[in-house]
């Protein structure tokens, strides 16, 4: 059974901090940063904000782009590493919110930044199973920087959610593959605020290891070549691996650039590749091929192809583009309040 | 005494190796260096690292390593010297071969410096300053080298270019040695560019963290004569010196004693002058370091160290080539085995086996390792006997 994309949608909240105004407060250099990562700037969530409003209003996007009767939808998937609560469901306030409980399957995702993938992976393999009718995958973070460290620089907040169904698809499914070894590059204990990292060890064992990898493993199942995809669409922690790793894999610029939104939007995490996903088909035309890679620390990556549809073209403007919410409505928040609104600093009780 | 001959080298290619432990590199290196040799069997191994306890959680490796060597029982020994420690396992080795303790003694130098974040690394290298009366305060290496590299440009009008261009001539080097972590060239724009570490010095003055390992084998000239597989390399003299180990109580900051009165003391044993030296290998943990060097060797005199090195001196065509393997800059500095890889590239050159970066004239090569901020210095120089 042919499978794939019946809508998408996004959300990117509206504020933003620059490097420049993280750097001063820490004394760093902020031309090294923004060079060496290829970062400018990232999205703040507002304090009203959290992984289950970003997964709502992208999940009401993608239903508008869906044109489906939400009550279909059999199942609900999470992936997050900011879930609001440690023990309780994300999916159930999802799921609630639009209105399709009780007669629905939730469950929540976590696999550092690959969480949003998998949710998409399983509610499409329920599909393709019959299973369902419809599933739901969002991908949706607020993600944690500690205070003066480099991810304070990139961890940002962004959610993309995927309506997958067997009919009046906007992307058909080509295929799937997946990359796992037991990696500890980035993890966050029980009771943690801020994740931890092993530094460069983030970048040739971990990430360049398993996204090359995927990709490799993908083409070679699929007997496809670099040169045949329109579009390639990676995890971005920040604006230089996904570049570096395009490169090295024999990709160009003209199919990357549409999905590379680190730049001005910083890593979002188990946003990230969904929604560089949902920029991707923002712009692309019928009958066009788009590869996939997500990437999770401790690590992995999953890799999909779609085909997009002569419906794309059709249901697109029914919701905000994501550049349309990457580019306009920008707040820009000095370290202050930024501080703030992550809950860096407290008032007193 | 008896004289000592160098009949094996080995090497591995350093860089940040994730998948090898601080056992798989002495091995390594180790197995590399047996099969050079022809030998597999030693009577001693002398085993030079500095942070196995604070960067591995491991210490006794004079049991560790002749354990995962295959050379169960041997008697072995673990230096320490900061990082000069490499060169105090080699100058260890040549001491049981020359007293007749030892017939064969391997000399191992590693270090794993990638398991710990760039902040304890740097945490742990402070443990070669004075912790009393410097780490404690905050000071770390690049801090105290940018210290001395201020009054080497105060006194002596020692430029920013200067600097640079020891970083360019090792990268130039460094880029023909397949070893080496960063083997490739880099530009002075680059390096003047680079990001501010401790001023004056930036990324590019500065010795990378690094995983390796190097070995060398060492017996009387009597057995390597048997062996014939090499051009018989004798360590014809080695000078060990230490000073202080806080760079406030140095006699002047721009000079390092232990230098100087090590290399005095390894050209005596040599029966040799500077002059008779045709190259060598140096401890430029950073661009100042390598300047400050060439002066306390005497290859120039006080304050035309950046200036000579801006002239070509020591490049790899110049008159006195200097770090012909790219130096720690390029080579790459795991702090303990810096030191056997620097007599490894030496033994290298003087078999004439260094490939595009071979000097035409190799006769007499001599190494310099220093441990800390100089507060340890040992010199072993090196020539063919026909």
């Amino acid at each position: 059974m042919d499978v794939g994309i019946v809508g998408y949608g996004t959300q990117i909240p509206r504020y933003r901090i620059k490097v420049e105004e993280i750097a001063k407060v820490w004394g760093a250099d902020a031309k090294s940063f923004k060079k060496g990562l290829n970062l400018n700037e990232k999205s703040v969530p507002a304090p009203d904000e959290d992984c289950a409003t970003l997964a709502v209003n992208a999940s009401r996007n993608a239903l508008k782009r869906a044109c489906i009767n939400a009550m279909e939808i059999g199942a609900v998937y999470v992936g997050s590493e900011s879930h609001p609560y440690a023990v309780k469901p994300t999916g159930t306030i999802l799921a609630e919110a639009l209105g399709i409980c009780p007669y629905v399957h939730t469950a929540d995702f976590e696999f550092a930044c690959k969480a949003g993938t998998e949710a998409m992976f399983v509610a499409l393999n329920l599909v393709k199973a019959g299973a369902m009718k419809y599933a739901i995958g969002v991908g949706s973070d607020t993600s944690q920087g500690a205070p003066g460290d480099a991810l304070e620089y990139s961890a940002a907040a962004g959610a993309a959610a995927y309506v997958m169904g067997a009919n009046n698809l906007v992307a058909e499914l080509v295929d799937t593959h997946c990359f796992m070894t037991d990696t500890p590059d980035f993890w966050r204990r029980e009771h943690a605020s801020y994740p931890e990292h092993g530094g460069r060890f983030t970048g040739e064992p971990a990430y360049q290891k398993h996204v090359s990898g995927a990709v490799k493993a993908m083409l070679y199942k699929a007997n496809m070549k670099p040169e045949d995809f329109n579009y390639i669409v990676f995890h971005q922690p920040n604006g230089k691996f996904p570049v570096r790793e395009a490169f090295r894999l024999g990709f160009k610029e003209p199919q990357f650039k549409h999905g590379l939104l680190t730049p001005t939007l910083g890593n979002t995490y188990s946003g990230s590749s969904p929604l560089g996903l949902a920029a991707t088909l923002d712009i692309a035309k019928p009958e066009e091929l788009i590869l996939l890679i997500s990437y999770g620390s401790g690590a992995g990556s999953d890799a999909f192809i779609f085909k997009t549809t002569k419906r794309l073209p059709e249901v697109r403007d029914k919701a905000p583009l994501v550049r349309k919410q990457l580019d306009e409505y920008k707040m820009y928040l000095e370290y202050g309040t930024y501080a703030k609104f992550r809950r860096k600093i407290l008032k007193p009780e | 005494m008896r004289d000592v001959a160098i009949i094996g080298t080995g090497l591995i290619k350093w860089g940040e190796l994730w998948e090898k432990s601080l056992r798989d590199l002495a091995v390594e290196a180790s197995l590399n260096c047996f099969k050079d040799a022809g030998i597999n069997k030693v009577d001693t191994i002398s085993i030079g690292c500095m942070l196995g306890g604070i960067f591995n959680g491991q210490e006794h490796l004079a049991s560790l390593i002749p354990d995962y060597l295959g050379q169960k029982h041997v008697p072995a020994m673990r230096l320490e010297s900061a990082c000069a420690s490499g060169g105090l396992a080699v100058r260890t080795a040549f001491l049981e071969v020359a007293s007749g303790m030892a017939d064969y003694a391997l000399a191992v130098g590693v270090e794993k410096m990638t398991d710990v974040s760039g902040g304890e690394a740097t945490y742990g290298l402070a443990a070669a300053a004075d912790q009393d009366y410097e780490a404690f305060h905050g000071i770390t290496f690049p801090g105290l080298y940018a210290l001395m590299a201020k009054s080497h440009i105060n006194r002596y009008g020692t430029t920013r270019e200067q600097l640079a261009d020891v970083a360019v001539k090792n990268h130039h080097n460094g880029a023909l040695n397949s070893m080496a972590q960063f083997p490739f060239a880099i530009t002075r724009e680059q390096v003047l560019s680079s990001v501010m570490i401790a001023d004056p010095l930036r990324l590019m003055d500065c010795s990378p963290i690094t995983d390796g390992a190097a070995a060398v084998m060492l017996t009387t000239v009597e057995n390597a004569r048997k062996l014939k597989k090499h051009p018989v390399v004798v360590i014809s003299g080695i000078g060990l010196a230490s000073d202080t180990i806080a760079i406030s109580q140095r006699r002047d900051i721009c000079k390092l004693d232990a230098v100087e009165i090590a290399a005095q003391r390894a050209l005596k044993m040599a029966g040799k002058t500077i002059k008779d030296i045709n190259f060598a290998e140096v401890h430029d943990c950073f661009t100042i370091s390598e300047i400050m060097v060439m002066e306390a060797l005497g290859i120039v005199k006080p304050g035309q160290g950046g200036p000579a090195t801006s002239a070509g001196l020591t490049a790899l065509d110049g008159k006195f080539p200097i770090n012909t393997s790219g130096g720690l800059k390029s080579k790459g500095h795991p702090v303990g085995a810096t030191g056997v890889a620097q007599i490894c590239e030496v033994v290298t050159q003087l078999r004439g086996t260094a490939g595009k970066r071979q000097l035409p004239n190799a006769k007499v090569g001599l190494t310099q390792n220093m441990g800390g901020s100089g507060g340890s210095c040992i010199i072993h120089i090196m020539e063919v006997k026909s």
